[in-house]
């Protein structure tokens, strides 16, 4: 069963409630997708055991075979490559690694070269296994490093995706394939009108999803209204506790502490396998 | 012109909540909200749209079934896994790179411009805004955040207006860096968690690396009085200045909820006191510069 853990609006409390549900239930592999921010070793505290760097392949020219025809240039739908008159630059933030100038170059004078754009770490606490990325700061592509990162599901396992805010492309990526998602919302407007955005990408990949509340209390009543409407399934309601911030803001997965959570959470790992039909 | 990124990194720390209220503050500013794919300042600023412009931002491999000689080269060249085994476009998968269209012996395959969201301009009490909406699940986010950046600096010039205030997204990719690249100030907004604490680190690395001053701002910032402090010694040794530490008030969020600002609904809130020290700081760091 492959679990995505989504919001829409950022810090609704999917890193939270992803690694709540992973130290809940076992044989479990977490997967930090949202390699811009990774948070969720800040609350599990794993000892790493691996670290790799992550590359993409960007164009690398033999300038002496280069006759300046400017097809690679061209054909770049990202404006990777400009081609003057006597130089060809190369941006490599911009290459998306498709390969498209290689296959057009007359000359050949294209090879692949490597650029980083991040590194990968593995680590355990116990038997949990957590996969992450961390983004080089400056790079602006997160997708590919999704794409490493995704490449560790090991499907005997419960897998948890642990996604970044927003609806584009690196939802998307962390999203794809899941079994179910959990959207977390809180119910302000701010939670409700992201939340839409959220079902609508959700609803047009054919993922099915439930909601989890975090916050409960603060705000008012619509997030409520829009799920009973449209008979999205409310899985877990979790209050606005003075104690649950406080224990994020430690690094401690409030589960630990507050115990009664632990079954919550299991029901809610339950609920969302039943919903998918796992 | 003098422009302000408010930014935070990790997600939900109040920047959408200060951008609104330093538009209030400001008294006459251009406003763009740069988070493009989850917007929300409209909710608050309530913006009346004068002009809504398309954007065609990437593009789709699009297969003629009847020229397709179901060779599979396309499925076999193209990176992005975005050709099923039945060999159609995945469209979530899809970069619009071309290479399909290369490979393709039959030319079955075209690369078609997809609309694939919104910007508009539009009045507000205070000014005006600069918005946009992707559409859901649409890529080339950053794209988008250029064009609403432009959008500002046309108003902008327009209308005389030397104040622009930006509404970042989260994270440190694409529409961050399109929100950052040559803006007088950046305002990282945190909160005292270790995941705030984190994401700070690396926004400040970002606004560094992109020549951007920086300052900070704690919210909430009595949830953890000892990681606020971990945040100020921080800024202490790294050189930043930390322009204010705003407390947890439950009224920020009555205030959303009736889609107002702090400053309009709570003024002599600690909150609202807080944010217009803020503002000062801010202002004067943009004078400063100038």
């Amino acid at each position: 069963m492959i679990l995505s853990v989504a919001s829409g609006k950022g810090g609704t409390g999917k890193t939270s409630v992803a690694v709540n549900i992973a130290i809940s239930v076992g044989n479990v592999q977490l997967l930090d997708c949202d390699v811009e921010e990774p948070n969720a070793h800040l609350l599990l505290h794993p000892e790493i055991v691996g670290e790799e760097p992550v590359y993409t392949l960007i164009p690398s020219l033999d300038e002496r075979l280069c006759d300046h025809c400017g097809k690679c240039s061209n054909f770049c739908q990202y404006n990777a490559i400009f081609a003057a008159h006597e130089k060809v630059l190369i941006f490599p933030e911009l290459c998306h690694g498709c390969g498209g100038c290689i296959l057009v170059c007359p000359k050949g004078a294209i090879k692949e070269g490597k650029h980083r754009i991040g590194t990968l770490k593995r680590g355990y606490k116990g038997d949990l296994e957590l996969v992450y990325g961390e983004l080089e700061v400056g790079e602006p592509m997160a997708t590919p490093l999704i794409r490493q990162v995704k490449r560790f599901i090991d499907k005997s396992k419960n897998v948890i995706l642990d996604a970044p805010p927003g609806t584009s492309c690196p939802v998307i990526e962390t999203v794809k394939g899941s079994d179910f998602c959990i959207l977390v919302t809180e119910p302000t407007p701010f939670g409700l009108h992201d939340l839409k955005i959220t079902v609508q990408v959700l609803e047009d990949m054919a993922i099915p999803f439930g909601v989890v509340v975090n916050r409960a209390g603060i705000g008012d009543r619509k997030v409520y209204d829009y799920c009973n409407g449209k008979g999205i399934p409310i899985l877990l309601e979790i209050p606005y506790e003075r104690k649950i911030a406080e224990l994020y803001s430690k690094g401690v997965p409030f589960s630990l502490e507050m115990t009664e959570y632990k079954e919550s959470f299991q029901s809610l790992f339950n609920d969302a396998r039943r919903l998918a039909g796992k | 012109m003098r422009q302000v990124t408010v930014l935070s990194g990790k997600g939900g720390t109040g920047k959408t909540t200060l951008t609104a209220a330093f538009s209030v503050l400001a008294g006459k500013a251009v406003v763009a909200d740069c988070d493009v794919d989850a917007p929300d300042l409209h909710m608050l600023l309530h913006p009346e749209t004068i002009e809504r412009l398309e954007f065609r931002g990437s593009k789709l491999a699009v297969i003629d079934e009847r020229k397709c000689v179901k060779c599979g080269l396309c499925r076999e060249k193209c990176r992005f896994e975005a050709i099923t085994e039945s060999l159609k476009v995945d469209q979530f998968s899809c970069e619009g790179c071309g290479v399909c269209t290369l490979v393709c012996p039959a030319n079955a395959v075209t690369l078609n411009e997809r609309v694939s969201g919104h910007a508009y301009i539009s009045k507000i009490r205070y000014g005006f805004m600069v918005h946009a909406m992707l559409n859901p699940g649409e890529a080339n986010s950053g794209k988008l955040v250029t064009l609403v950046r432009q959008n500002a600096k046309i108003v902008a010039e327009k209308e005389g207006i030397n104040l622009t205030l930006i509404d970042g997204p989260p994270g440190i990719g694409c529409p961050v860096i399109a929100s950052v690249t040559g803006v007088n100030v950046g305002l990282i907004v945190t909160e005292p968690t270790m995941s705030g604490i984190h994401d700070l680190k690396r926004a400040l690395q970002l606004l560094e690396h992109f020549n951007v001053q920086s300052l900070v701002c704690v919210n909430m910032y009595d949830v953890n009085e000892s990681n606020t402090e971990k945040i100020l010694s921080f800024c202490k040794g790294k050189g930043v200045e930390v322009a204010g530490k705003i407390p947890f008030n439950p009224k920020v969020t009555e205030a959303m909820v009736r889609g107002k600002t702090i400053i309009e609904y709570s003024p002599k809130s600690d909150a609202a006191d807080e944010i217009r020290h803020v503002w000062e700081k801010i202002s004067a760091v943009l004078e400063y510069k100038n």
